[in-house]
């Protein structure tokens, strides 16, 4: 579990920073998607991973820790999914914006190579 | 336990809310409804001024009955420390949010003569700027300072690219790009901190430290090293500022103004969470809050910058690499260390803001001078002027009174800025410099490592040096050499906030011992970090604990 887990995190940020560094806007926002998925996935991780366990008290259940999962890191990557959403998506605004103005769709506004 | 007392104990929490409410009750007003916005932006901003100026008072240790010490802690929904998020209030805040509400207003009057018709909702997204700035200095706990810096970043997103234009749309996006990415590495951090200390709270983090497992405290240090790196790229230090530049460059020039205070964020963090994690015994800060990291970043950050002012032909792009000049000395000289380091350090951040606020205000006036002329712009420039881009549909309300002198006042105010951002006698600027050399002096570097003090005299004069070159040279081609050069009408609510914030540093330098008695304190403050850590886990001011206690009844 922790291995898919760890791997998936990983080939997701890999993926990101690679396209991240691509000229192309699209790859651009295509990149820190991927990235704010790797982020948000290793937030959660970081609360521990355990299977079936729940985040909030079960007063049937006996108030042991162990039984119950870390609900504060759902919390964070909840606030985290949707400030990185909202974020990208005025990007993707800006992005276009760009696009009309330069009519390339080059990061720097500018097809000329060095 | 009075009424008065009642209200002031919420006192912490106003530089966020006046912001907030003033901001979002804008929204309710048409865009065309000009006048009602801008009263609301103007009696929220003085507000903001009056609750920071309160604060600053009350850190001074003014209220010892209700804040004992003058660190007022405020438990947001009135959970205690390590469980709910807190507001903590030192001297080190008090003076961010002052120097952050006085720069809001005179770049918001500033704005009222011309940018703030440039595009919509101008007047909100300035006010939740500054509600995130003011949240960043406030937060007690770490995720809330990723919120908070989210809430500025995303309101500095719409501020950079107001008055639109191709310039600022192409900085807009690297801008956007690099703090995107800026914000995942402060998360990546900010995790793995929680998951190695399983706190957020930074005063109880700072407890939590010395009794880390070895595996963890590996976790923990990694966590810290990604979180200051984070802390850097905003702070503008190199090699993360490359964004910098162009966007401050290109931005509004009331904008660019209040982004001036925008980068004292990732410092003001830096020096917090570094006096935090440095622990009682002050060595084991991890990576990058500690000594020799912040120096040798500094030191290669204030080359960049004086380097790229040499090299800048247009005016507010000078101005943007004096502000990265700024975050390299400042970066030095904490990285410097030493006793009185921290205080002379805060002096120069408070100088240095002032005056680069004012540059970038006064740049855009004189720019205007050059409106046929050949001017300086390497950049193509024409999208830039507000003039055609205003909607002819809308009233123009403000006529205002035109200034008379207006060559005269832009030469004065040119020659007080270039004192003030080279540390030439007789403003702030000198003062605050010569404090930094003297401070190194009294280094404990001195006696094991001199080289390092030496580097920094070089780095800190060499740098003078360069910027008085680059700036005459500057202020030769601006007013002397120029074909044309047009005497612009200066209206009065455009000049003024230039001249308040010169005056402003006038003030500072014949009030440098007050001032200095006042700094002194907090940077001794954040020597000594037990007394924040005891505040703030020891829980809030008893009236808290008093009204639930009284709902319970």
């Amino acid at each position: 579990m922790e291995i898919t887990y760890a791997l998936a995190i990983g080939v997701l940020t890999g993926s990101g920073v690679w396209l991240l560094l691509r000229p192309r806007t699209f790859q651009v926002i295509m990149g820190l998607s991927l990235l704010s998925y790797a982020v948000n996935l290793f937030i959660f991780g970081m609360g521990r991973i355990m299977e079936g366990g729940a985040p909030i008290i079960d007063t049937l259940k006996q108030i042991d820790p162990s039984l119950y999962d870390d609900p504060v890191p759902q919390a964070l990557v909840l606030t985290a999914i949707v400030i990185g959403f909202a974020t990208t998506a005025l990007f993707l605004v800006v992005l276009l914006a760009s696009r009309g103005l330069t009519g390339t769709d080059h990061v720097d506004g500018d097809e000329s190579e060095p | 336990m009075n009424d008065w007392t009642q209200l002031l104990q919420h006192l912490p929490v106003f530089p966020i809310v006046i912001p907030l409410v003033a901001g979002a009750s804008m929204l309710l007003f048409v865009e065309a409804r000009r006048t009602t916005r801008t009263i609301i932006a103007l009696i929220a901003t003085l507000a903001n001024l009056g609750a920071a100026a309160g604060l600053a008072y009350v850190a001074s240790g003014a209220m010892p009955g209700l804040w004992p010490e003058g660190i007022a802690v405020y438990l947001l929904g009135g959970w205690d420390a390590p469980f709910g998020i807190v507001l903590v209030l030192d001297r080190l805040s008090g003076v961010m949010l002052l120097l952050n509400a006085v720069l809001a207003l005179t770049s918001l009057v500033y704005a009222l003569a011309r940018w703030k018709k440039m595009g919509p909702h101008f007047q909100s997204l300035f006010q939740f700027l500054v509600m995130g700035i003011n949240g960043a200095f406030l937060t007690g706990d770490l995720f809330n300072l990723f919120v908070f810096i989210e809430v500025l970043l995303a309101a500095s997103y719409g501020l950079v690219l107001h008055g639109l234009g191709e310039v600022r749309v192409r900085a807009g996006l690297h801008y956007i790009a690099i703090n995107l990415a800026g914000s995942f590495i402060l998360l990546i951090g900010i995790s793995l901190i929680y998951g190695a200390s399983g706190t957020l709270n930074m005063a109880d983090l700072a407890a939590r430290l010395p009794a880390l497992a070895e595996g963890d405290r590996i976790l923990f240090e990694i966590g810290a090293a990604i979180l200051g790196v984070a802390f850097l790229l905003k702070a503008g230090a190199w090699p993360l500022n490359f964004w910098l530049p162009s966007a401050y460059g290109a931005a509004a020039p009331p904008v660019a103004a209040i982004f001036s205070i925008m980068t004292k964020v990732g410092v003001y963090a830096l020096l917090r969470l570094g006096s935090l994690l440095a622990g009682p015994s002050g060595a084991g800060a991890p990576a990058p809050f500690s000594d020799g990291w912040l120096f040798g970043i500094g030191l290669i950050t204030l080359a960049l910058g004086t380097a790229g002012t040499l090299t800048a032909r247009q005016p507010q792009r000078l101005v943007a690499y004096c502000v990265i000049s700024s975050a390299g000395t400042l970066l030095t000289a904490l990285g410097l260390g030493g006793a009185g380091m921290k205080s002379a350090a805060l002096f120069y951040l408070v100088s240095s803001v002032l005056a680069t606020g004012a540059f970038f205000m006064l740049t855009e006036m004189i720019e205007r001078t050059q409106r046929s002329g050949e001017g300086a712009q390497a950049e193509p420039f024409e999208s830039f002027g507000p003039e055609d881009q205003i909607d002819p549909s809308l009233p123009d309300e403000d006529v205002g009174i035109v200034i008379p002198a207006a060559m005269a006042f832009l030469g004065m105010s040119f020659i007080a800025c270039t004192l003030l951002v080279t540390g030439l006698p007789p403003l702030s600027g000198f003062i605050a410099k010569f404090l930094l050399l003297s401070a190194a002096l009294d280094s404990p570097l001195l006696a094991t490592l001199p080289v390092s003090v030496w580097v920094l005299w070089a780095a800190v004069l060499g740098s003078s040096l360069i910027g008085v070159i680059a700036l005459c040279h500057m202020g030769v081609r601006l007013f002397w050499s120029s074909e044309e050069i047009v005497t612009p009408q200066l209206r009065l609510i455009e000049a003024a906030p230039v001249a308040v914030l010169l005056l402003l540093t006038a003030a500072l330098t014949a009030g440098v011992g007050p001032a200095m008695d006042y700094l002194t304190l907090a940077g001794s403050s954040l020597s000594s970090p037990q007394m924040y850590i005891d505040a703030v886990l020891t829980g809030g001011p008893p009236i808290v604990s008093h009204e639930i206690k009284g709902g319970g009844q």
